[in-house]
């Protein structure tokens, strides 16, 4: 199990522009396993995207709009992106702005269904 | 909820980490188990339980530490169906300090982590040195809780 993760990490970490990948409990906000460069700082993007994943869940549920897939949050400095693994992970990247955004989501759902499945 | 402080030092960090965190429930504490600011809980009693036994389990895994070879462990984490606990050693300049923070669905261990290690370094920075201490006497014992416990639940 601990070598699947592993491997589909280091498969989007191969995506241009891609600053790190983790897995994530969900419920608790903590790094499973993580591919991260030099100086970003695992533990709080970890915390920081399983939070944001809870209120756009919750917000999604209070619109009617079902469960959330996938969540992409841009901002001046890279891109935050999260695959929803149910039950109990996150596929969570953080890339800067020449990401591919459609290959990473791809390999981020790919790496989530396997873990799911 | 209300924050309360004995030392006025620990009430802006507090309010930040509690803000921060999404924390229910706090309390900063000494290695014995006195009470020098918290959040959260109305009535006297269950503050004093609550540091009473966080103050023994932070002893008690200390000790376990030290069976094992280690001077000591960091945070522990309790996961409840409703309720979390997160309880942690801060060192300061006032002495080792403990902070039991009680968290609920609302928040993630991960964040509780997060923001108490901004927590840790802030109470660090604001405590000031430590001044010597007058020996305890017996007589003031109760004088002393009596005055920690009013500034505790005052009305504000």
């Amino acid at each position: 199990m601990t070598d699947d993760l592993g491997r589909a990490l280091d498969r989007i970490s191969r995506v241009r522009g891609m600053r790190g990948s983790m897995w994530v409990s969900a419920d608790d906000g903590i790094p499973v396993a993580q591919l991260l460069m030099e100086g970003v700082p695992g533990k709080a993007v970890a915390a920081l995207a399983a939070s944001l994943v809870r209120k756009v869940s919750g917000t999604a549920g209070a619109v009617g709009a079902g469960k959330v897939r996938f969540v992409q949050m841009e901002a001046a400095g890279g891109t935050l992106l999260v695959a929803l693994a149910p039950p109990d992970l996150l596929v969570v990247a953080l890339a800067d702005s020449r990401v591919n955004i459609g290959l990473a989501r791809l390999e981020m759902m790919r790496a989530a269904l396997a873990v799911t499945a | 909820m209300s924050t309360t402080v004995v030392e006025p030092w620990a009430e802006q960090p507090l309010l930040r980490y509690v803000a921060e965190s999404s924390a229910r429930l706090v309390v900063v504490m000494t290695s014995a188990g006195q009470v020098m600011a918290q959040h959260g809980f109305a009535r006297a009693v269950d503050l004093m339980a609550a540091s009473a036994l966080g103050a023994a389990i932070m002893a008690a895994s200390s000790a376990l530490a030290q069976q094992v070879g280690e001077r000591s462990f960091g945070a522990l984490f309790h996961a409840g169906e409703r309720h979390g606990i997160h309880l942690a050693p801060c060192s300061t300049p006032r002495g080792t300090l403990i902070v039991l923070t009680v968290f609920g669905r609302e928040t993630s261990i991960g964040l509780v982590e997060l923001f108490y290690e901004e927590f840790a370094v802030a109470l660090r920075r604001a405590a000031p040195a430590e001044q010597l201490r007058e020996p305890v006497l017996a007589a003031d014992f109760e004088a002393d809780l009596n005055r920690s416990l009013s500034s505790l639940f005052q009305p504000r």
